[in-house]
């Protein structure tokens, strides 16, 4: 009973935050976007007291089932793990697992590197064995493009039909270090899953670990009754955590991950999820509680990423495709506060990159942000009626914004280069960039102040100017536009 | 008071009616048949029978009431951007054997057409058939200033005679005057001579018909008609629709009504052939209730038939230009005009009614004709103006946020927008540097148009709609 109960939560659970990834409308992150936000890295990096207490109340009454449940990552191990069990001989299938004891210093060494490196700003590196970011990633590069894909068959469909139901989505850019990095996770935690049920859980995740020696205090586990038990193994040898030192009718709590599959194999019902004596609790969580202190209240340096490389449009031939300027400063979308504040706590999930809408956002192939959320408008530009990056950010790296404050916003500034600009040259008489801009920050001038026939030239009051990129975006100069966007490492309000 | 003028204008127009379809192969003489004798006619099945024939006063020849448009031929998908569209020959020699053969004998064209391509494709599809089972028309469309002199002029026609594989023009006309008003008009046609060049073409017989094609500037017209005396015009083509038979001033504040122009070419008996009987298409597809009540009126009937049997029925018309790209078009316009039946009392009524609330809706006045393109930043002029027109058609244009279909509306405005016209080519990228004015044969002010539908389309995205 109790493992059909987990069985369907975490599939409700593991649908639904894919579904936020896969969800270009915006739909899913407005019903469930919460859910995200109830990951415990992300919760801590945006010191979300509510989803911290959720989650610490749910592991001290119940245990692990952070880990069987809301952990995306988790359940797919899950999912791979019962694949496991359907192929092969019977042999191999049943009881493949057995009692090991725990591989503590790896665990300890591997959470005190996540540490370190969160503390030092190391961002994009420590997001490497972030358990949600790892799945976000994963998903984001293989599923989406798939159901893209999908989607546009449908439009295809709906235009035939004259239905509005469902239209065309630009596919986002693969980059192969994107998949590089997604593949081998996929194939890490993958192996793991296949070979070692939930090895990675309990050797190298850190939320695994911190939630390991929390829920050693937990009210309700697992626990074998010594004289119903006919010491027959079966739960251990059908243990994916091999948490179950059955000859001594023993649970290693930090490695259980409340899955209830021993409960369900016992045949003579000795095991029981129930009340337990927590006489045997060791000092550690002291430990996790340190860790998890530190781990939210990490201040430190970051570095300032520059931007670079080619992307090229979906769109059609003869409008030469825009090029990525070179920026001196990187912008960060409204919300992110500071460039800092988003290296900072952004654990790279691409949740917000899933959800732009425009093209703005995509992965950083930059070393020092690897896979963070870069702002860029070769494709669109950073609409005023958006939000939505800040919404479902869950790490508090995009911090939620209405649309009247992201107005006042400045993110950037605009910078003309009058040397590429039609106008400014008296090519064409076009203050395009002028009347397009939603600031009303740029206006456009005579070049030779006293000449009468003086062709013009737009120029950008900065004070007013929010960087959001409508200039650059639509700015018919190509592939290089004649205005674009410097970032503000400090995001200021008008 | 507005309807009494109205049913005027629709007696006046009737007057026509019941002449021309009496009268339908003895030619205008001029004679006033009643009503009753319009109402005989009609009786007869639609669609069934002969292909209607009007008669050219001046060489006696029968023309089809249907003339073949050549501005619109069909052509090979998957033309890159940038590129001329390859013709479909293979379908342009089927749509121009079938039509030949259902009685279609008067086949539109100009050097312009099709980026250049019309009358090659039409010389290739007609050289196929004798020359006397049909008669052409084509223009001399010197519009650019680097072909207005005497040479250049002198060898785009001869280049048309080559094109069409042809040694005489049926029907040669001086191509859209008005365009650029006097000025215009005498740089391209009397300043060089090219008029009297033409005039003595006829004399020599290689032109049999001499007329010109009027859009613009109504001084142009009146100027051409007063020198009828002079020249002699054999026919000329107007603008003629039921819209603007009386409204053409609220489609486009530059044109004069469809009424005014016809009935000056009627007064000096000179035949017109009628263009834009569609509005460019905007005739074919109406909002869905005046659809409905067409269909309601006449089931079996396309809502584009209406317009045909409406340009038809005045008895100086000679014929009605159809651009047919596809074999249906053609089919359906021999239904409405094999004979053409023409409209009775109540129909006209119905129309003008109908035109009224046309007009009610704001369609932007583009006839798609593709003048204005390439436009240099890439922008796809005619297909936002059309998806603009049929978002109006539909309902689609909501008018503030309160409008109960507003989110149902912005979506088919914004998805079906991104669906006719890709982004990189939508309204937000025009600089209003305004090449494309000057093109355009309605008029239309198109930066301006641009900028009014791209806020549209930010108010809609911003949700900020009155």
């Amino acid at each position: 009973m109790y493992k059909i109960i987990r069985i369907v939560l975490a599939l409700l659970c593991f649908v639904a935050i894919t579904l936020l990834f896969l969800d270009f409308t915006g739909t899913a992150a407005s019903l469930w976007g919460w859910l995200a936000k109830l990951q415990f890295i992300p919760a801590v990096l945006s010191l979300n007291i509510v989803a911290l207490v959720v989650i610490v109340l749910l592991t001290v009454v119940f245990g692990r089932i952070y880990c069987s449940v809301i952990c995306p990552l988790g359940v797919m191990q899950d999912c791979i793990n019962w694949l496991r069990g359907k192929v092969g001989s019977k042999k191999s299938r049943k009881n493949r697992f057995a009692f090991k004891p725990p591989l503590t210093p790896v665990r300890i060494i591997v959470l005190a590197a996540f540490v370190v490196a969160v503390g030092c700003g190391f961002m994009s590196i420590a997001a490497l064995i972030e358990p949600y970011s790892e799945f976000g990633r994963i998903v984001s590069t293989f599923l989406a493009p798939v159901y893209d894909w999908g989607n546009n068959l449908l439009a295809t469909e709906a235009e035939q039909q004259g239905s509005y139901l469902f239209y065309q989505v630009s596919p986002k850019a693969v980059m192969l270090p994107a998949v590089i990095l997604a593949g081998a996770t996929f194939v890490i935690v993958g192996a793991f899953a296949w070979f070692d049920g939930r090895g990675y859980c309990n050797k190298i995740c850190p939320v695994g670990t911190i939630l390991g020696y929390l829920s050693q205090v937990s009210i309700l586990k697992p626990v074998i009754n010594t004289s119903l038990c006919n010491g027959c193994r079966k739960c251990e040898r059908n243990c994916k955590a091999s948490c179950i030192d059955a000859k001594n009718h023993k649970i290693d709590y930090t490695r259980c991950v409340a899955c209830m599959d021993c409960i369900n194999n016992c045949s003579t019902g000795a095991i029981q999820y129930t009340v337990r004596r927590t006489h045997t609790v060791a000092a550690e969580p002291d430990d996790s509680r340190r860790t998890f202190i530190a781990t939210g209240l990490i201040f430190a340096g970051a570095l300032a990423s520059k931007a670079e490389d080619k992307l090229t449009d979906g769109g059609m031939a003869v409008i030469i495709p825009k090029q990525k300027p070179q920026r001196a400063s990187r912008i960060v979308p409204p919300g992110a506060v500071s460039v800092r504040n988003l290296e900072r706590h952004c654990t790279s999930c691409q949740l917000c990159i899933s959800e732009c809408p425009n093209g703005v956002l995509r992965p950083s192939m930059s070393m020092s942000t690897f896979m963070q959320p870069e702002v860029s408008y070769e494709h669109g530009y950073c609409r005023p009626e958006c939000t939505r990056c800040s919404e479902v950010c869950p790490a508090g790296a995009i911090i939620a914004v209405d649309k009247a404050e992201k107005a006042v916003t400045q993110v950037g500034h605009a910078v003309v280069d009058t040397d590429l600009c039609l106008s400014a040259k008296g090519e064409e008489k076009c203050g395009k960039c002028s009347r397009t801009c939603p600031a009303e920050a740029i206006v456009m001038v005579k070049v030779e102040e006293d000449n009468e026939e003086s062709p013009l030239m737009p120029v950008v009051n900065e004070s007013l100017c929010i960087g959001c990129g409508a200039c650059e975006n639509l700015c018919p100069v190509n592939p290089l536009s004649a205005i674009h966007v410097e970032g503000h490492s400090v995001h200021r309000k008008i | 008071m507005k309807k009494k003028s109205n049913n005027i204008d629709r007696r006046s127009f009737l007057k026509f009616v019941g002449a021309g379809t009496a009268l339908a192969v003895a030619g205008c003489a001029g004679s006033k048949k009643d009503e009753s004798s319009n109402a005989a006619t009609s009786a007869t099945g639609a669609g069934e029978g002969e292909m209607t024939y009007r008669t050219n006063p001046k060489t006696g020849e029968k023309v089809s009431i249907l003339g073949y448009g050549c501005m619109r031929l069909p052509t090979i998908p998957g033309t890159k951007p940038g590129e001329v569209a390859e013709i479909d020959q293979e379908t342009v020699n089927e749509l121009v054997d079938y039509a030949l053969e259902h009685g279609v004998n008067y086949f539109d064209t100009s050097p312009a057409y099709c980026q250049g391509r019309s009358e090659g494709a039409m010389g290739i599809a007609l050289s196929r058939h004798p020359r006397d089972s049909y008669y052409i028309a084509t223009k001399l469309s010197n519009f650019a200033p680097q072909t207005w002199s005497r040479e250049k002029s002198i060898e785009m026609y001869r280049n048309s005679l080559k094109e069409l594989k042809t040694d005489y023009i049926d029907y040669m006309l001086l191509h859209a005057i008005g365009m650029g008003g006097m000025e215009q008009y005498n740089g391209r046609y009397v300043d060089n001579g090219i008029l009297d060049f033409l005039a003595s073409e006829r004399e020599a017989g290689r032109i049999k018909n001499l007329g010109f094609s009027y859009h613009g500037d109504v001084e142009v017209f009146n100027y051409l008609l007063s020198l009828h005396d002079k020249y002699k015009w054999d026919f000329v083509q107007i603008q003629l629709n039921y819209v603007d038979w009386l409204h053409a001033k609220e489609v486009n504040p530059r044109n004069t009504d469809a009424e005014y122009l016809y009935n000056e070419l009627k007064k000096r008996n000179i035949p017109a052939v009628i263009m834009e009987p569609l509005l460019g298409g905007r005739l074919a597809s109406v909002n869905n209730h005046i659809a409905a009540s067409m269909k309601q009126r006449r089931p079996d009937d396309s809502i584009a038939s209406w317009a045909f049997r409406f340009a038809g029925s005045p008895d100086g018309v000679l014929t009605v230009l159809s651009g047919m790209t596809y074999m249906d078009h053609l089919k359906d316009n021999l239904r409405t005009y094999s004979p053409l039946q023409p409209l009775d009392d109540n129909e006209l009524d119905f129309l003008e009614k109908t035109a009224q609330e046309i007009l009610s809706y704001p369609t932007v006045a583009c006839n798609d004709c593709k003048y204005c393109m390439p436009c240099p930043y890439g922008l796809d002029i005619p297909g936002i103006l059309t998806h603009y027109n049929k978002c109006v058609n539909e309902g689609n244009v909501p008018s503030g946020k309160n409008d109960p279909k507003y989110a149902q509306a912005k979506r088919a405005f914004l998805v079906g927008y991104d669906r006719a016209v890709p982004k990189l080519r939508q309204a937000n990228h025009c600089i209003a540097c305004g090449k494309c004015k000057i093109h355009c044969p309605q008029g239309i002010d198109i930066p301006a148009q641009m900028a009014r539908i791209d806020a549209f389309v930010e108010n809609l995205k911003q949700d900020t709609l009155a």
